[in-house]
């Protein structure tokens, strides 16, 4: 029955996503455990960790679409919100190390050693626990984005101006990070991570469980934001995004809309860094790079917004091709390669491959449509 | 008639205050004077004789007579006399080597090409050598180079010896130059109030002058007053240091100020061409660090054809870049106008991802040409160096960068205002279609409104290319500076702009000695956001009915 409530909101598109979803969730471990390391077939691990990487820039690319492909919040600071999950999971991961660091210290990670702190700043409390950990992975960024909403939103900030705000707070905040006396890490972040919940994050098989564990999650937030976008408010959301006036003139609370759809939209983004970060084995300051935060936006932009697979499939691919671009000879050439299809995208292909695809489809359809019309009334 | 009294022996500089001035004059036609002359019997050539006798107390008496003359050479024979490099020669002469091993003719300085016959050391013992300290001191405090000098005075004034007041005293009765004149005042005013044995009377003089002209050096001096000194003294300096403290406390605001406005000139250059193109023409132009950055690299071309080339001509390479980086950067703009912002108009956030892009492309493309490394833009000399007002030290270079900031300002205001083009931009921005009717080519005016926006940026990176480096990512470090700087100002509004520029610069400055350069500017991006919220059309927004969209 619930499986059934589940597919009744999905549309042809969902299905097949969620189809590839589930059959990478039982291929990749399978070719990983039973091809012999010789054979093509076989899936290494740093390739299971790769796209673990490219899965949760999927998750955050999922955020984004929710919130600027339905609600036209264009947020140049998710980023933020994923780095600051990253943050509260590395802070877990920092406290895991124990007596293993480079000190020995039992409680105090080593750079807080290294800049003579003698104790644990309160903000760091509670962070060996997993569960509170998981919880501040949600809640840091979710707090956040509720205040900055809160404000931007009631005061009506809106279009290109919150663009550029939310861009400053990513900015701030890459400021702050920075600083060795925020105590978490400076410039050189949090790394240097021993285990997981017991489990060593360096082996195989807790990378293993990551991946799946990242897949699941895709697919959970994108049933979620499915969900959400088509239940009543979605509706509402959407008409946010085509006409704010009018939908204020018809009753309805537009801010509380915008800031529902964005602080959920933060969270997914901060579960999206919780789970990059084992995967990756770093975070660092430089994940709140405006630049950063802009280039989530082009994944969207490239897969289609407002379609949301399109969002994961543009994150995929535009991620894989910048591996393929900066591990090559062409690794000159990638910004190149990024700046042009930030332009083309925009000009040519404003709906994105998965939109493009659509009209395409739909092109077709009506033309056979018309065709087979044809057909039957051959008399007119 | 004056020269040989000049060089009657004993008396050179001595002859009175009111003759002083000509003195001075004529000290420097003496310097032509003395190699017609080689024979006379100037002070000098009494002293070579008594290094020459060899004995310790000829060779004390020939120590003061080289001191007194003021002869130019008489620092570096004693130099070498403190330094066991001062020879007597077979013939009676003095000669000193270098540290080289080279050897000069002590009394006029020039090269000798081969050393001379039998050259024996004058020997100096401790006692000699204080007499000789104390007369090197001497002679740079009355050094005929004023730097020299001043440096001198400003030794003595931090280091308070006590062997050094009758020195000073030396130099300050002919000191001529009223500044330097002022550090030897303090030096001396610092030794009195600090040193063993001087009377109540002589200290509080002493505090008075520290008090009314001492600078954050004074303190130290007012804070070592003897035990020995009387109660009154002891107040007078407390509340002399009062005094001092509260001006400085006066000319660190002061000094802020000057910093902000700084600062505030540099946001306000990056500032006005997004002014422009964002505030007027409401394009989000992302590529417009890149702008300044081309703007930079133009100047850097610029100057390195001038140095291959015409190196003479290194002083006007920064005029040269002026107005060829605006044409340069503009150019630029056009191209992106007609080629990509064209087809996105009314399309805001497309736009700002396009622009980006075009960043990207830009900065890619600079990396390629110039190497990622930063490069090095020289300042012509108008620009180096700095002076002091009061207490302030003003860099030359920062205060030609406000200039043209101001000058910048001025223009693109008077543009807007007074010429056809400004005319036709104000009609495109408040009412598109209206302009069109009225025979106005809005996509012309576009293209070159977006070309002015990007050559000032242009011209910003002419003025950047002085104070910051000179690399790819240049134009980075200023886009999220010039946005807020407009956003806070108020979209449209050029003034706005100027004094959003202005009081962000000065609340930077401010904020920098007590919350740290990273913090002061965290703080000042909250204070945006928040005042966004409260204002969201900026500090002076342009008023109007229209609901937005």
């Amino acid at each position: 029955m619930i499986a059934q409530a589940i597919l009744s909101r999905l549309d042809g598109r969902g299905r097949v996503f969620l189809g590839v979803i589930l059959a990478a969730l039982v291929l990749v471990p399978v070719l990983h455990l039973t091809m012999p390391a010789s054979s093509p077939l076989h899936v290494p691990i740093w390739l299971v960790s790769l796209m673990g990487k490219y899965l949760t820039y999927a998750i955050l690319a999922l955020a984004l679409d929710l919130v600027w492909g339905y609600c036209g919040i264009l947020s140049l600071g998710h980023g933020a919100f994923f780095a600051l999950g990253g943050y509260a999971m590395g802070m877990y991961l920092m406290r895991q190390i124990g007596t293993r660091g480079v000190y020995g210290n039992p409680v105090l990670p080593d750079f807080m050693v290294f800049l003579n702190w003698k104790e644990l700043p309160w903000f760091w409390y509670g962070f060996d626990m997993f569960p509170f950990a998981l919880l501040m992975v949600l809640l840091a960024p979710g707090i956040l984005a509720f205040i900055f909403g809160w404000f931007a939103f009631r005061s009506r900030v809106t279009g290109v101006y919150l663009s550029i705000i939310t861009q400053a707070l990513t900015y701030a905040l890459m400021l702050a990070f920075f600083r060795n006396d925020m105590g978490f890490g400076g410039n050189n972040g949090l790394t240097d991570f021993k285990d997981i919940v017991g489990y060593s994050v360096q082996s195989p098989g807790t990378r293993l469980v990551l991946f799946t564990l990242t897949l699941l999650a895709l697919a959970g937030t994108y049933l979620f934001s499915r969900y959400v976008v088509t239940s009543k408010a979605g509706k509402v959301l959407v008409a946010i995004r085509d006409a704010e006036s009018r939908t204020r003139f018809l009753g309805f609370r537009v801010e509380r809309y915008k800031l529902f759809v964005f602080t959920v939209s933060a969270m997914m983004a901060g579960l999206a860094g919780a789970l990059y970060v084992p995967q990756v084995g770093i975070i660092n300051p430089s994940e709140f790079q405006p630049g950063n935060s802009i280039e989530v936006v082009i994944w969207v932009a490239v897969g289609g917004r407002g379609t949301l697979v399109g969002a994961a499939i543009g994150a995929i691919l535009v991620n894989l091709a910048k591996t393929i671009f900066t591990t090559g000879a062409l690794a000159p050439y990638w910004l190149f390669a990024l700046g042009a299809l930030f332009v083309l995208t925009t000009l040519y292909m404003p709906k994105g491959v998965i939109g493009t695809y659509g009209e395409w489809r739909d092109k077709r359809r009506e033309k056979a449509a018309l065709r087979a019309d044809a057909a039957a009334n051959p008399a007119e | 008639m004056h020269a040989f009294r000049l060089l009657t022996p004993r008396t050179p500089f001595r002859s009175g205050p009111d003759l002083r001035g000509v003195a001075k004059l004529l000290f420097a036609l003496m310097l032509c004077i003395i190699p017609f002359f080689p024979a006379s019997a100037g002070p000098l050539d009494e002293a070579t004789s008594l290094f020459a006798a060899d004995s310790f107390p000829d060779t004390a008496k020939a120590i003061d007579l080289v001191s007194a003359s003021g002869a130019p050479q008489a620092g570096s024979l004693l130099e070498a006399l403190g330094d066991r490099r001062l020879f007597v020669g077979g013939d009676k002469k003095l000669y000193f080597k270098d540290k080289s091993g080279a050897v000069f003719n002590a009394l006029d300085g020039s090269k000798l090409a081969l050393e001379p016959a039998d050259l024996t050391l004058v020997r100096t013992n401790n006692r000699l050598r204080g007499a000789i300290d104390t007369a090197v001191g001497r002679l740079t405090l009355q050094a005929p180079d004023p730097a020299r000098r001043r440096a001198a005075a400003e030794a003595v004034y931090k280091t308070r010896a006590p062997e050094s007041e009758e020195a000073i005293s030396a130099a300050l009765r002919v000191e001529k130059v009223a500044a330097i004149k002022e550090i030897q005042q303090l030096a001396l005013a610092s030794i009195i109030a600090t040193a063993p044995g001087k009377s109540d009377i002589d200290r509080l003089s002493a505090i008075e002058i520290l008090r009314d002209n001492g600078d954050r050096d004074a303190l130290t001096p007012l804070n070592l007053i003897p035990d020995s000194a009387g109660a009154n003294v002891k107040n007078a300096a407390k509340s002399a240091l009062t005094e001092i403290n509260n001006r400085l406390a006066l000319w660190s605001t002061a000094q802020n100020t000057w910093y902000g406005v700084s600062l505030g000139s540099v946001l306000l250059l990056a500032a006005i061409g997004l002014a422009i193109t964002f505030g007027v023409m409401g394009i989000i132009n992302m590529a417009h660090g890149e702008m300044v950055m081309i703007g930079a690299y133009t100047t850097f071309v610029i100057q390195e054809v001038i140095r291959q080339k015409y190196p003479a001509l290194f002083d006007y390479s920064l005029g040269i870049a002026i107005p060829l980086s605006f044409i340069v950067a503009g150019l630029v703009g056009i191209a992106i106008e007609r080629l990509v912002i064209r087809h996105l108009y009314g399309r805001p956030l497309e736009t700002l991802l396009a622009t980006w892009g075009i960043s990207l492309i830009l900065q890619q493309a600079v990396r390629t040409l110039f190497g990622p490394t930063n490069r090095e833009v020289g300042a012509p000399s108008f620009m180096a160096g700095s002076f002091k007002l009061g207490l302030l030290d003003i860099n030359y270079g920062r205060v030609w960068i406000v200039v043209f900031a101001l000058a910048v300002f001025v223009s693109v205001l008077a543009l807007l205002r007074f010429t056809p083009l400004g005319l036709q931009m104000r009609a495109v921005t408040q009412n598109r279609r209206m302009a069109a009717s009225m025979g106005i080519r809005t996509a012309r005016v576009d293209a070159l409104t977006f070309g002015l926006g990007s050559g000032i940026a242009g011209l910003a990176g002419v003025a950047l290319s002085q104070i910051d480096n000179v690399s790819p990512n240049l134009g980075q470090g200023y886009i999220i500076d010039s946005f807020m700087v407009v956003v806070f100002g108020g979209v449209g509004n050029l003034w706005g702009t100027l004094v959003a520029a202005l009081s962000l610069g000065i609340a930077n400055k401010f904020l920098e000695p007590f919350a740290g350069a990273v913090l002061g500017k965290i703080a000042l991006l909250v204070f945006i956001i928040l005042f966004i919220q409260k204002r969201p059309r900026g500090l002076f927004a342009l008023k109007g009915r229209a609901i937005e969209q």
